[in-house]
């Protein structure tokens, strides 16, 4: 982790150093319009905004709600919760870490979805925590916070290898479906170690992709999942009204390991009786 | 001339931040404060020292629980303390407050659980002097270096000359004679896996560490709900006059024990709604705190941080298996 991190840095200095002399032998990616100033002030914005938000002009904005604890009580799992609703027309919604060594967290693409999405994320220090939606104005709005946070989110190893079970849950998933307004609200978790190949000895092995699709098929969302998403992921996304049928989950990891699951659109759960 | 130039040199760049220099000190970054502690009598040689009703930050150098100290009875003078605070320096400052009100020095040192707030004071004494439950004395091992890592983090300089020190006295259950103070120490658990209650059987003072809160609401990252409720029930049966919580004031009126309770009935209650109803973390977090918690310091803080304590387990138990 600390290594990586060294070298994300390390790429992000040479970056800096080297692009006017060497701009025809490295294009770096830059803007095709100015970035606005970080108003976090955060030493990478310019470094990651240049990779991930390169394609479409940028601008911060407050309707791009970011829910987060007052508090980073674990940092292995930090719950993010976007809220972009009052946005017309979302295509894709980034969450990423500044100074996580994994950067980027998701590649969201709500496309029978309304823009909202929850999940858990590792944080490896204190860092911006950012959201950047790409709406049908053809721009990217980003909202974002500082986030405190002791280390070690990516660089200690996760719960399931330290109690040694991961092997037998691996991509166990829960879930159901609930009513909410005029959406279908869908939450479920995967149970995954969701390794950042950080750890001494642990190689890099995640969750990679999601599928979230109706009964004719048809995919209402998809995601592109990296490893800096939390061990065992847990996730809520709001599907527009699913009237009838069933939801089908698809996840695919590193390894190429398929895990699916069937969800019924009105599944909520009872309070076991005691 | 070389000098001359110097001195003007020097002298201009007086006059350009003259202006500047006085701000510039006030905002001088500053690495710890000084703990100032103060002494609440409670019963005949019983003392509290209160700690801040907030979270471990650096305004408050992490004097956040509370610390208690009894006066010895028998012809040696001294102090008995019941927890130490989260630094050596919070160690030194009690021990010389414990001195000036018992007019000797300390003599033992009850830890009645592993929480950093309420146990790396120990830096300040010899384990001889230490004594605490078993599990304590093992989930000290376990979480010692982490604590003092984040604690450091968070403190700063408040920590300097912190270092680890392993109780070396372990608490048997039931009577015992400490300084000529009858006490009788409660193995319970719930808060933690070991957590210790102590009675002054002169006074009457239950003193319990962080199985009751009061005022102030209740932390949970080691809890097991329903051993704790267990230990409450059993505290609820030792007689007592007052008590002295972990955190928040002390209960002359026997409230203490219920308001922990009804908190930890509500929170887990609440907790397994929001999993059944589909609210994620953040939402849960969010949620409304009923009105009679209205006094209760830092509800919303621990409310956030139980939903991260117990979400993933109880979202494990309650949503129903769909694939994999």
């Amino acid at each position: 982790m600390r290594k990586a991190q060294r070298l994300d840095f390390a790429i992000a200095w040479t970056a800096l150093c080297l692009t006017p002399a060497l701009a025809c032998a490295a294009p770096a990616p830059v803007h095709h319009v100015a970035l606005p100033a970080d108003p976090l002030g955060s030493p990478m914005w310019a470094y990651h905004a240049a990779r991930l938000l390169s394609d479409a002009p940028v601008v911060f904005d407050p309707r791009v709600r970011l829910i987060l604890p007052t508090i980073a009580e674990n940092q292995h799992q930090f719950p993010v919760t976007v809220d972009a609703r009052s946005i017309p027309g979302v295509q894709r919604i980034l969450v990423y870490a500044d100074l996580n060594p994994l950067t980027l967290a998701v590649d969201y693409r709500p496309l029978h979805a309304e823009p909202f999405l929850s999940l858990r994320i590792k944080l490896d220090q204190r860092t911006p925590v950012r959201a950047a939606v790409l709406a049908a104005d053809g721009k990217w709005h980003v909202g974002s916070a500082w986030v405190d946070a002791a280390g070690g989110g990516c660089s200690a190893p996760p719960v399931g290898r330290v109690k040694g079970d991961w092997a037998q849950h691996l991509g166990e998933i829960r879930g159901a479906a609930w009513r909410d307004g005029t959406a279908t609200r869908l939450r479920f978790t995967v149970r995954h170690p969701m390794d950042t190949g950080l750890v001494e000895n642990i190689a890099a092995y995640n969750l990679e992709t999601m599928h979230v699709r109706g009964a004719d098929g048809v995919d209402l969302a998809r995601m592109e999942i990296h490893g800096s998403v939390s061990e065992d992921p847990a996730f809520t996304l709001l599907l527009h009204p699913i009237k009838d049928g069933p939801l089908a989950i698809a996840l695919r990891d590193s390894d190429g390991r398929e895990f699916t699951a069937t969800i019924g659109p009105q599944s909520r759960p009872t309070q076991p009786h005691d | 001339m070389t000098d001359a130039r110097w001195t003007r040199r020097a002298a201009l760049f007086a006059l350009a931040s003259a202006p500047l220099a006085a701000p510039l000190m006030a905002s001088a970054e500053v690495f710890a404060g000084h703990y100032d502690l103060h002494a609440e009598p409670v019963a005949d040689g019983v003392w509290v020292v209160r700690g801040a009703d907030a979270a471990i930050g650096f305004a408050n150098g992490g004097a956040i629980a509370n610390a208690t100290i009894l006066a010895a009875t028998d012809t040696d003078k001294g102090a008995i303390l019941i927890d130490c605070g989260p630094s050596l320096a919070y160690a030194r400052a009690l021990s010389a407050l414990a001195r000036r009100l018992t007019g000797g020095p300390v003599r033992r040192v009850f830890i009645t659980h592993l929480h950093p707030d309420h146990a790396m004071g120990a830096a300040g004494f010899a384990p001889d002097q230490i004594a605490a439950l078993p599990e304590t004395t093992r989930e000290l091992g376990r979480d010692g270096t982490g604590f003092s890592d984040a604690m450091y983090r968070l403190l700063a300089d408040w920590m300097k000359g912190t270092t680890l020190v392993m109780p070396g006295l372990t608490v048997a259950p039931g009577p015992m004679v400490v300084g000529g103070r009858r006490l009788t120490a409660v193995a319970l658990a719930g808060h933690s896996d070991g957590d210790l209650a102590l009675l002054d059987e002169a006074t009457g003072t239950l003193i319990t560490g962080d199985l009751v809160f009061h005022n102030r609401a209740p932390a949970t990252p080691d809890a097991n709900l329903a051993r704790w409720r267990d230990s409450l029930t059993t505290l609820t049966q030792i007689p007592h006059r007052r008590l002295i919580p972990g955190h928040g004031p002390v209960d002359p009126t026997d409230s203490a024990i219920a308001q922990t309770r009804d908190w930890l009935d509500w929170l887990e209650g609440a907790l397994r709604t929001a999993v059944i109803d589909g609210l994620d973390m953040g939402e849960a977090g969010e949620i409304a705190i009923p009105p009679r918690f209205a006094d209760v310091a830092m509800a919303r803080y621990e409310l956030q941080r139980s939903v991260v304590h117990f979400y993933p387990r109880l979202e494990a138990e309650l949503l129903p298996r769909v694939g994999g």
